[in-house]
């Protein structure tokens, strides 16, 4: 292990420790049990192989979410949309669920495809309109997710809309949902495809030609220009990839065996969780499902606190943003840093100097 | 509904709504004038709705409740500059854990005074008056759409010239638009321009927080879970096509305010309201297309190709 990849793991946890302190500062402020609400926190997936099963079953949205964006983010696009690409992924696999009748094993097939199309569609407005007008991706994506969200309401609520129950759709086929692997938990075949999407994700962007412009063109524009490489290209192609996935994953949540309808009323965050996810995983589809375990562990976690005391689970919320801010900060733990260079400095010049 | 949209009380909601996104966008234009884009908007105004139901229902006064609701406001752009400023958090990322805490942090603290996780109607707050300026009531009609508002709708119409006089006109003004220009230029003629972005993200963060307790405490008094509900965003949004001005932030967001109010005017009607509400959003985006593509022609023109 290089010294930089060694004091970037001892930063990371460094990060976490001082979030899960800071969190444990506000708990003992605001609960009566404080050390339940702090033991459950960070043991509670592990008293039951059920909760276990539970960490895992949240992992899978993350771990799509995680590898769009961080595709997306490797071109230098700040392209929040994935946000939206997930949740019209969810809304465009229950469509096809309803609607079209298909044989077993084709038919979630066809539901995930058609929603990774749709959120390619999501998150290429913003690329367009940044490669055509200039426009800004971040502002133009934040405002597309508002318009996917209320799309989907009104499909929802005008279309697929089963009277009987009042706020869910129409009931999703079994033939369309995915099934689970082990029995007693809730961990389904969608596993296998996050986990296959990650190690697609980082052949794509690290073992083949356009990964290696993408990352090119997020590392310097004007160097990648110059060097002869289609930046419009590397940018649509990444958005439409980062997108694709982001929609996949909403599909794939959405056929979830425990949902039995699509209820989506609001936007669900995975977006904006994928942010914590790439930067712990630094941008690297292949680190993406071991951050996205550590989130779903924290979120399982703080569930489980939430439902035995009295402390409510955003708490989750804010230790997130203390370690991302950490982590991205350049100057946190600098002077380690440097006094960690300047002694391999001096050890490399006593060798010289021995030799 | 043609009836309703030419009343009087139709153009008056227009400066209601508008209100808390003229605030943000003003944040959101000083903050881009020095150079940085305030992604917390979002955050710091939905902190400030929460904080301004908590002081105002600790002091017991609406007035000292606003007044330490913009010192929280400016306290939270302080703490977002150190982070960009003296950490080098990439300031898109270090915004987006601030909108997160926020997220988080405001539904914490409301559990935690109020005992309710959705809005917090039983804390006792107080709202700043409305007001009535004198002779103005009398003009009929204009009259209507411009008297009775909260006080602090004269405040961000206020804040606009305010804004736009500390920009154009004084030194501080000249310093924040020549690190927003060319930071290394400033420099070179010795600037600070750590220090001029501190200051300029201060001021962003006061004016965020007073659109944040307009939410809570102008047009009615209590805090719900996430009631800021995008004006952030849009505000950043705002701010860029106005050309990251005051004066042309100040037109586009009563284009928005214009967007909701006849989003909210059309639920009434038979249209469906899931339809109606994208409209703002819709506005915006295409708006921006548009700002965005005419600046670049430009460029192009000036550049000469």
């Amino acid at each position: 292990m290089s010294n930089t990849t060694k004091f970037n793991v001892f930063r990371t946890a460094v990060a976490i420790i001082i979030a899960l302190a800071i969190s444990f500062g506000i708990i003992l402020l605001v609960s009566e049990e404080p050390v339940t609400a702090i033991l459950k926190l960070i043991t509670g997936p592990l008293q039951k192989s059920r909760y276990f099963g539970n960490v895992i079953e949240a992992m899978i949205p993350l771990i799509f979410t995680g590898v769009g964006v961080s595709i997306m983010f490797t071109a230098n696009q700040i392209n929040l949309a994935g946000e939206g690409s997930f949740h019209i992924g969810g809304l465009v696999a229950s469509v096809i669920a309803i609607y079209v009748t298909l044989p077993l094993g084709l038919h979630p097939i066809v539901c995930i495809l058609l929603a990774g199309l749709a959120g390619s569609v999501v998150t290429l407005i913003p690329a367009l309109m940044k490669v055509k007008t200039n426009a800004d991706e971040l502002v133009s994506s934040l405002m597309i997710n508002y318009l996917v969200l209320f799309f989907c309401n009104f499909i929802l609520l005008k279309v697929i809309r089963d009277p009987v129950t009042g706020a869910g759709s129409y009931l999703l086929p079994k033939s369309a949902s995915l099934s689970v692997i082990f029995s007693g938990t809730r961990i389904h075949t969608g596993l296998i495809l996050a986990i296959l999407v990650a190690l697609l994700g980082y052949l794509f962007l690290y073992k083949t030609k356009i990964g290696y412009e993408i990352r090119l063109t997020g590392e310097n524009e004007k160097f990648a220009k110059y060097s002869g490489i289609n930046v419009v290209k590397v940018v649509l192609i990444s958005q439409l990839v980062g997108g694709f996935i982001c929609g996949i994953g909403g599909g794939v949540e959405i056929l979830n065996p425990i949902y039995d309808r699509f209820t989506w009323a609001g936007l669900l965050g995975y977006g904006w969780d994928a942010i914590i996810i790439l930067t712990l995983a630094k941008k690297n589809p292949l680190y993406v499902p071991v951050s996205a375990f550590f989130l779903a562990y924290l979120r399982t976690g703080a569930s489980i606190m939430a439902r035995a005391t009295d402390v409510s689970a955003e708490i989750v919320l804010i230790i997130q943003g203390i370690i991302i801010v950490l982590i991205v900060a350049n100057q946190f733990l600098s002077k380690y840093k440097n006094k960690m260079i300047e002694k391999e400095a001096k050890k490399n010049l006593n060798i010289k100097e021995a030799e | 509904m043609l009836d309703a949209i030419l009343s009087p009380e139709f153009f008056s909601s227009i400066l209601r709504l508008t209100t808390p996104i003229l605030f943000a966008t003003l944040a959101a234009t000083i903050a881009a004038k020095s150079g940085i884009i305030n992604m917390a908007l979002e955050g710091i105004m939905l902190f400030c709705a929460l904080f301004g139901v908590i002081f105002s229902s600790l002091t017991g006064s609406a007035w000292l409740g606003l007044l330490l609701t913009l010192i929280a406001g400016g306290l939270i752009g302080y703490i977002l500059a150190f982070f960009v400023l003296k950490l080098k958090t990439d300031e898109i990322i270090a915004a987006i854990a601030i909108n997160l805490i926020a997220a988080g942090g405001t539904v914490l603290l409301m559990l935690a005074f109020s005992g309710d996780r959705g809005n917090s109607a039983s804390i006792i707050s107080f709202q700043t008056p409305r007001i009535n300026i004198v002779g103005l009531g009398k003009i009929p009609f204009l009259g209507e759409v411009l008297s009775n508002h909260n006080i602090l709708t004269y405040f961000s119409l206020i804040s606009v010239v305010i804004l736009h006089f500390l920009i154009y006109k004084t030194p501080l003004g000249l310093k924040i638009r020549a690190v927003g220009e060319n930071k290394d230029a400033a420099e070179s003629v010795g600037i600070s321009s750590q220090k001029v972005q501190f200051i300029a993200l201060i001021i962003s963060g006061v004016l965020a927080a007073a659109g944040g307790f307009f939410l809570s405490g102008g047009y009615m008094t209590k805090f719900t879970t996430n009631m800021t509900a995008g004006r952030g965003y849009i505000a950043l949004a705002a701010s860029s096509m106005g050309g990251n001005t005051p004066i042309g932030g100040l037109l586009v967001s009563i284009i928005f305010g214009t967007a909701q109010a006849l989003a909210n005017a059309m639920q009434l009607s038979t249209l469906p309201s899931e339809l109606v509400q994208m409209l703002p959003y819709l506005v915006t985006i295409v708006g921006l297309g548009f700002y965005s593509y005419r600046l670049k022609k430009k460029h192009e023109r000036l550049s000469g190709k």
